[in-house]
């Protein structure tokens, strides 16, 4: 087979992957950060592009953590009372709560 | 005593005591010595309990506890690092007689080893979609794509993925039939996919850095592109284009 019609082949199986991707695209996207809401170890990414921080939390509910959770559950989210039978909250900012000990 | 044979004695419950390990009054502390020898034991099968989630759960954790002493004792870590430890399982598990009639086992060993190495993986940045329809009018088949870090292909004469479905989505009873497994991490979690029938030997060819029109070539019968190159693009397993 020719290098040109190959091309045409690879680029009609594009157009066509490219078309229904872009009808699930809107649901992926409907995610947020959650602080304070991760088990120790299972938190997602903190710092951004090229690194590897993805569970690194050492405690559960590790208030400057993040999961990502589908958007809109964040702050409805129940989670178990802290030590003090305090009810703890998922945030979409940083908490200073459930910090490990230095 | 030496630290390689204190490490040995450790893995080894009918070493004797390395000389050497005393109780403050200078006496030999074989006591000691065992409940070091536990916990090193104890820790390790935890690390594989919590690495191969997938055997867990099909041996029960009996078992696997079982399975876990006799692989540690063969393939002690070679790493100070346990989060890819245990590498050595798919192996180890075709010459372990007593799953010897259950086949499938090494490949989901494979599984839930490179769904773990995926998860640690590299971040990396995915192309954006507009850059694919610029490349509509390019001679596409002369171009190889750079795939991203986390993105694993296993190739499997077993229903792997569906074994995999069955045990975390309640997925319907494999049926027996030969599957090929991708693992794409769009975000932070890892996620198998099943691939499309024809599709491993063509990703095989682009994870080896060969141009799309040379993976093409290698696919064995009917092949679903628009399917697989959906799937890794909605993966955003594509992260650059080049000649």
């Amino acid at each position: 087979m020719a290098y040109h019609s190959k091309s045409l082949i690879i680029a009609g199986a594009l157009t066509a992957a490219l078309c229904s991707v872009a009808s699930v695209a809107s649901a992926e996207d409907a995610m947020e950060k959650c602080f304070g809401v991760a088990l120790a170890g299972q938190n997602d990414c903190k710092a951004g592009e090229g690194t590897t921080c993805a569970g690194t939390s050492k405690v559960d509910y590790q208030g400057n953590s993040f999961k990502l959770v589908p958007a809109g559950t964040c702050m409805t989210m129940e989670l178990p009372a802290d030590e003090a039978g305090m009810m703890r909250h998922g945030s979409m900012e940083e908490l200073d709560r459930d910090l490990p000990e230095a | 005593m030496t630290q390689s044979h204190f490490a040995a004695a450790l893995l080894d419950p009918d070493a004797p005591v390395p000389v050497g390990v005393i109780d403050p009054r200078g006496h030999p502390a074989p006591k000691r010595f065992a409940v070091y020898r536990n916990n090193v034991a104890g820790s390790l099968v935890e690390a594989l309990k919590a690495a191969f989630p997938m055997l867990v759960k099909l041996l029960g954790e009996e078992f696997f506890a079982a399975m876990a002493l006799a692989f540690l004792r063969a393939h002690p870590p070679k790493s100070r690092i346990l989060m890819l430890y245990g590498d050595e399982m798919p192996g180890f598990l075709e010459q372990f007689q007593p799953v010897a009639h259950l086949g499938y086992l090494p490949d989901i060993a494979r599984v839930d080893q490179a769904l773990r190495e995926s998860y640690h993986s590299a971040d990396s940045t995915h192309l954006p979609e507009v850059e694919f329809h610029r490349l509509l009018g390019q001679d596409i088949a002369a171009l190889r794509l750079r795939l991203a870090p986390s993105l694993r292909l296993i190739r499997s004469r077993w229903p792997i993925f569906s074994i995999w479905a069955a045990n975390h989505d309640n997925g319907p009873t494999p049926k027996p039939q030969a599957e090929d497994l991708l693992i794409l991490r769009p975000e932070f979690d890892p996620r198998p996919q099943l691939l499309p029938p024809g599709g491993a030997a063509f990703l095989a060819g682009l994870m080896a850095g060969r141009t799309l029109g040379e993976s093409l070539d290698l696919a064995t019968g009917p092949i679903d592109l628009a399917a697989i190159l959906g799937l890794l693009i909605s993966g955003r397993a594509i992260v650059g284009v080049s000649k």
